[in-house]
């Protein structure tokens, strides 16, 4: 089997659909001749040419617009957003329409959009580099919100995101979009969207992560089985809609429970986690579910480092737990 | 087919009048923003900067011709591509480079970095990492500065390529309708990261939207830092006297990628190296030794400016770092 980073699956994804369905366009500022500013659609345009790998203006609301038109009109576009925190100025586009149009038109126009975007920090981005806007989008009925945190899932969960009608935010792990390589299959596969994966099994606590937080976690759990502590990871990978199912499934068996993420605490999915679970699963806890996150301030400049969660975060957070 | 377009007004490029006194302050400017990129630039590949720099090499002669036509209490809102305007604006080098460095010293205690600078001292309103977001508030500004009646003109910077975006249009329309002291300044240096002007504006001519918005326009060569000085002033007094704002496209070229990480494989050398012919320093160092400048001045300058930069790479490196930026979120 080839080894793949993300980049390389994303891309392999794209070029996939686009052979085999004449309605995927790609759309974008930079996306064609100049092959994505993290070069995540680099070599399209030299294969299907600039109808379908499309050069747009800077216009991030123009640019979802668009392709909700497209998308109405029976096309099957993906834009890109260069970055996470460029998709303010489209906010309106995606809320306000792009969600919400299945239910206005009464189920007769579904719109197939999937917005991929790079998110998340650790390449020294500053203030509009590095922001993880999830919980915005998460938080608005009609879309699906999709976090692969590496190239396995990555290839098939934008194959599966392009093959279904509704909306779609895929956000992209940016630091570890070379740095995670691993085996992906050649050709097509597709992952259930909304299913998450238990990728390390544990006893003693489960850690819930997406994006780029999985491979934190994992350290995390790696350093807590040298001092005896037995972490289950949960690779969430859909987050909404969020399978609460294996969630419950891993905190009833651990009974133990922290979530981690980079955006601001407040308002962040990890809440809406906390909640979901201590609805249906009281009497499995044994202690509070905790948090590790980013601060509630802009995502810093210079404190980059210890605005992010690491592995000793996570598993002090892990062992608060433990003692409780 | 592909409709005629309306090309505006041909590229003036006459020379403008110019003496050595006028002139060589501007170069000297310049001339130390230039050393003072090279040194970030430096920096930055030795990993002493991070994430992002976008160095405004071969255009320097638009913010510091525009600034000279200010007085010292009107307002500039630059974009990340900001060194240049705050340098021209009168923020030090040394506070600069500390601030690119992520230093306590920095302009903005080392937390933003080089896309985000700031001076309430300097009336420097940023530094505006999201493209077009800031020419609103540049209307805002002007807005305010008309209610006060405080007679101080706003100068908004901005790429071509920002012209395309929502906050671009709705900051125009709203300076228009309201006649508000503003100047809208487009740089335009031909690309928009990758994508050059062509392939992103139906018509080429950015200062063409002034039109719509009953305000009036330039459009002039921007390597002549003398002509982009005069031509400012002309739209900066009209701000000032009638609070009629003007959209100035001012024609010019990055000679760097559109950020270090870029390498710029989208132009040829040719292209590039023709437009280095029209080095705005070249050109006023050639105008002033014309002028009659002795050459030991010029070079008297030129270790002035030397020194000046390597004293604020010492300063920005042996600041202390950022330590802390819970106190900036909110305060009641
Ligand atoms: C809303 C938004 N979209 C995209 C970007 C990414 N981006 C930064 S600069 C840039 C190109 C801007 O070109 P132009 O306005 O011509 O200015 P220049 O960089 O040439 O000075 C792009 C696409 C951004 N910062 N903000």
């Amino acid at each position: 089997m080839p080894t793949m980073n993300i980049i390389e699956a994303v891309r392999d994804a794209l070029r996939i659909e686009m052979r085999r369905d004449q309605r995927v366009v790609v759309l974008g500022e930079d996306v064609g001749k100049f092959g994505g500013v993290f070069r995540a659609t680099s070599g399209l345009y030299d294969e299907f040419g600039a109808d379908r790998v499309i050069d747009t203006p800077l216009a991030e609301a123009g640019i979802i617009g668009t392709a909700i038109g497209m998308a109405l009109y029976g096309m099957r576009p993906v834009p890109e957003i260069q970055f996470g925190d460029f998709i303010f100025p489209a906010f309106d586009q995606i809320v306000n329409e792009l969600a919400k149009f299945r239910y206005r038109s009464g189920g007769q126009y579904p719109c197939p959009v999937v917005i991929r975007t790079p998110v998340g920090g650790g390449i020294r981005g500053g203030h509009y580099h590095s922001q993880s806007p999830e919980a915005l989008f998460i938080h608005t009925p009609g879309l699906k919100v999709v976090a692969p945190s590496n190239p396995y899932d990555a290839k098939g969960l934008l194959l599966a995101c392009m093959r279904q009608n509704d909306p779609v935010l895929f956000m992209e792990p940016k630091r570890i979009y070379r740095a995670s390589r691993g085996e992906v299959p050649e050709g097509e596969y597709t992952l259930e969207i909304g299913k998450a994966a238990v990728v390390r099994e544990g006893t003693h606590c489960t850690l819930l992560a997406y994006s780029g937080m999985v491979s934190i976690a994992e350290e995390a759990a790696k350093k807590g089985e040298a001092e005896g502590v037995s972490i289950e990871v949960v690779d969430l990978r859909t987050l909404m809609p969020y399978d609460i199912d294996t969630i419950l499934a891993s905190v009833k068996k651990t009974g133990r429970c922290v979530v981690v993420h980079e955006a601001p605490r407040t308002c962040g999915f990890g809440a809406e986690l906390i909640a979901a679970i201590q609805e249906r699963a009281m009497d499995h806890l044994e202690a509070p579910i905790l948090r590790v996150t980013g601060f509630d301030t802009p995502f810093p400049y210079t404190l980059e480092h210890e605005y992010l969660p690491n592995a000793d975060r996570v598993l002090g957070t892990v062992r608060q737990t433990l003692e409780w | 087919m592909r409709m005629p377009k309306d090309a505006g007004d041909a590229l003036d490029d006459e020379p403008v009048p110019a003496t050595i006194e006028e002139l060589q302050p501007l170069y000297r400017q310049m001339l130390a923003i230039r050393r003072m990129e090279e040194a970030s630039a430096k920096a930055y590949s030795q990993g002493k900067i991070g994430g992002f720099l976008h160095l405004i090499i071969g255009q320097e002669a638009v913010c510091v011709g525009a600034t000279a036509a200010l007085r010292p209490d009107d307002y500039v809102v630059a974009t990340y591509r900001d060194h240049g305007h705050a340098y021209a604006k009168g923020m030090t080098a040394r506070s600069m480079l500390a601030e690119l460095y992520g230093k306590k010293t920095g302009l903005v205690k080392g937390l933003g970095g080089s896309m985000h600078f700031f001076s309430r001292e300097h009336n420097f309103l940023g530094g505006h990492g999201i493209v077009g977001g800031h020419v609103p508030i540049a209307a805002g500004a002007a807005f305010a500065s008309k209610y006060r009646g405080d007679g101080r003109v706003t100068l908004c910077f901005f790429g071509e390529g920002a012209s395309t975006i929502g906050g671009f249009a709705e900051g125009l329309a709203l300076a228009g309708l309201w006649k508000l002291p503003v100047v809208l300044i487009c740089e335009n240096n031909q690309y928009s990261m990758g994508t050059p002007m062509y392939r992103s504006l139906a018509v080429e001519d950015v200062s063409m939207r002034a039109l719509a918005h009953g305000m009036a326009r330039d459009r002039f060569d921007g390597d002549d830092v003398l002509k982009v000085k005069q031509r400012i002033a002309i739209a900066v007094e009209r701000a000032r006297e009638t609070n009629e704002p003007t959209l100035v496209e001012v024609v010019t070229y990055r000679f760097r990628g559109h950020s270090m990480s870029d390498p710029g494989l989208y132009r040829t050398k040719e292209e590039v190296e023709e437009w280095k012919r029209r080095d705005p320093l070249g050109r006023a160092r050639s105008l002033l030794v014309e002028l009659g400048a002795a050459e030991a001045d010029l070079h008297a300058l030129e270790d002035d400016v030397k020194a000046e930069i390597a004293d604020a790479v010492g300063f920005a490196e042996s600041s202390p770092v950022a330590d802390e930026y819970l106190p900036y979120v909110i305060k009641e």
